[in-house]
């Protein structure tokens, strides 16, 4: 597309983690592929194969072992300010209602009380929680409490947001829900994404390229570009002749891989 | 017709309403009530029957010189309420007895807290530090009150001293678990929004640690208790402890039950105070 600086770029970036036998794992393999401003990219692959340790690198919150990691033309080092990360398990401070987590970014960042509640409440309306502003988040459901972190996620406006598996945990009604939320809530940032998850239809759904990966250690094995239109429908865009024809290609890409996986699996288990 | 919507708005309430109005939910704030009393019903009996059990048996078989006698010992606590101890009113005495409890267990409880929760983050620290506090847990702290009052003198901070150390170490040990506790996805995101070192240790570790701390504080002011007696037991001029002491010194064996009746009850009114604290605190936690 454009030539102008990727959000994300990673060269060959590789992660090994020490193991207790005193040696050492490599969750990630000289994994290359860049990330223009404002794409969508899902990452998939097989279970355990390291597709979280990608958002760790770039997040800053694990330095890569070798290879390049940037963000918007700057080597990560440290936990750059423009990133948002949505985790996979509740991630929001139970101490805090529905409002001032949303607050906490921009509380954390010096803007002054009354003004950071102002704006979370703006958010708090956009993702739907009218209303629950003085909840504590064990008052919310599982959906609830994704749409805070959302909101929590997206009010410090950053250029790149990384997803890992936000929605693994929830019912595929509120699965399918939060997808065009979150559809509905990118379509109005500039914000790059990458979005982590083992399930291809969201994957397909979500993104304007997928990553695949290979079993661990992980590395790319390709990229298959999604060219459907956007604004899509989540829950009708499956439907879609070329919709299946996507599904084909990444899931023969995976196919393989999860094979691998399976079988170590099964070696070890 | 018109008055159709009428009759249809009282069967929407009528039906709305009912799943409240269950015989169940109408049975069981009773059936709980009924229960309550008989909890109440049997402590007092138990109660009822230690003392009356005491009072029998010093009368007729053991001595009561040694044992003293539940009548001798309200009698001595109507004594001491109405005309004072020998050493003066028994509220200087009690406030005395509080005020080094309060001290103690303020200043120990803020320097455990803070201490607790600085090197559960600071691992190096920690690393190193770690065991000259297990050998200075290891101390005997009672014998310290002897030091305390060597160092500090028959007045108020010796007794200070004392329950600060008592009080300093279960809540550090609990600050610093409760510190190391974090979960580490809560503790990601809050750096990922951009939380400095200050603000994840205000936001983030302290309320974490919370219920770790509060845990702690429960039975830390028991201690204070402990340490404000024990110091005045080792050597002061006024407090429940110098009571006791003094008692004991007389062969008053109704003055040092007096006296430990008193302690108890200040210990279950603090006891009360916070578990207040700990639910205004806590909050946020499902019940």
């Amino acid at each position: 597309m454009t030539q102008s600086t990727p959000a994300i770029r990673l060269a060959g970036a590789t992660k090994a983690f020490p193991d207790a036998g005193g040696g050492s794992f490599t969750a990630m393999r000289d994994v290359t592929f860049d990330v223009a401003p404002g794409e969508f990219v899902s990452v998939v692959g097989p279970t355990g194969c390291g597709k979280s340790t990608t958002l760790s690198l770039i997040s800053g919150l694990e330095p890569a072992t070798a290879g390049e990691v940037a963000v918007t033309g700057t080597p990560v080092a440290g936990i750059p300010s423009t990133v948002g990360y949505m985790f996979q398990q509740d991630a929001v401070l139970p101490w805090r209602t529905v409002r001032d987590n949303v607050a906490l970014g921009l509380r954390y960042r010096g803007v002054s009380k009354a003004e950071a509640r102002e704006q979370a409440q703006g958010w708090i309306a956009r993702v739907g929680l009218d209303g629950f502003e003085r909840y504590y988040p064990h008052q919310l459901s599982g959906g609830m409490r994704k749409r805070v972190a959302m909101a929590q996620t997206l009010i410090t406006e950053p250029e790149i947001i990384l997803m890992d598996e936000p929605f693994g945990a929830l019912d595929v009604q509120t699965r399918e829900l939060m997808q065009a939320e979150l559809l509905r809530l990118w379509a109005g940032s500039k914000a790059a994404v990458v979005f982590v998850t083992h399930d291809l239809t969201e994957a397909i759904a979500l993104a304007d390229r997928v990553v695949v990966m290979t079993a661990a250690p992980a590395t790319v094995k390709s990229i298959v570009a999604v060219d459907l239109p956007r604004p899509r429908m989540v829950d009708e865009i499956r439907l879609q002749p070329d919709f299946l024809t996507l599904y084909r290609e990444v899931w023969h890409a995976l196919r393989e891989e999860v094979e691998i996986a399976r079988a170590r699996g099964a070696v070890r288990g | 017709m018109a008055e159709y919507p009428a009759v249809d708005l009282a069967v929407v309430a009528e039906v709305t309403r009912a799943p409240v109005m269950t015989t169940a939910d109408i049975e069981v704030p009773a059936f709980r009530r009924r229960r309550r009393l008989g909890v109440y019903a049997g402590r007092v009996a138990l109660v009822a029957l230690w003392l009356g059990s005491w009072e029998l048996a010093s009368t007729y078989w053991i001595d009561p010189f040694f044992y003293s006698k539940p009548s001798e010992i309200a009698h001595k606590l109507v004594d001491w309420f109405t005309n004072g101890t020998s050493y003066g009113s028994i509220w200087e005495q009690i406030s005395a007895t509080l005020q080094e409890a309060v001290y103690g267990f303020i200043l120990g409880a803020v320097v455990g807290v803070l201490l607790g929760v600085i090197l559960g983050r600071a691992r190096y620290l920690a690393d190193v530090l770690a065991p000259f506090i297990k050998a200075a847990n290891a101390i005997p702290r009672i014998v310290l009150a002897t030091i305390f009052v060597i160092w500090f003198g028959f007045g108020m901070s010796s007794k200070v001293a004392t329950a600060f150390v008592l009080v300093f170490f279960g809540v550090f040990f609990n600050a610093f678990q409760g510190a190391r506790e974090v979960p580490r996805v809560i503790d990601d995101n809050a750096r990922i929004l951009g939380a400095s070192r200050l603000q994840m240790m205000r936001t983030v570790v302290l309320p974490s640690a919370t219920t770790w701390i509060l845990a702690s504080l429960h039975t830390a002011f028991g201690f204070a208790l402990i340490g404000a007696i024990v110091g005045e037991y080792t050597g002061a001029d006024k407090g429940l402890g110098m009571l006791i002491a003094h008692s004991q010194g007389t062969f008053d064996s109704p003055g040092i039950y007096a006296a430990m009746i008193i302690m108890t009850v200040l210990a279950l009114l603090a006891e009360g105070l916070l578990t207040a604290i700990e639910r205004r605190l806590t909050k946020w936690q499902p019940r």
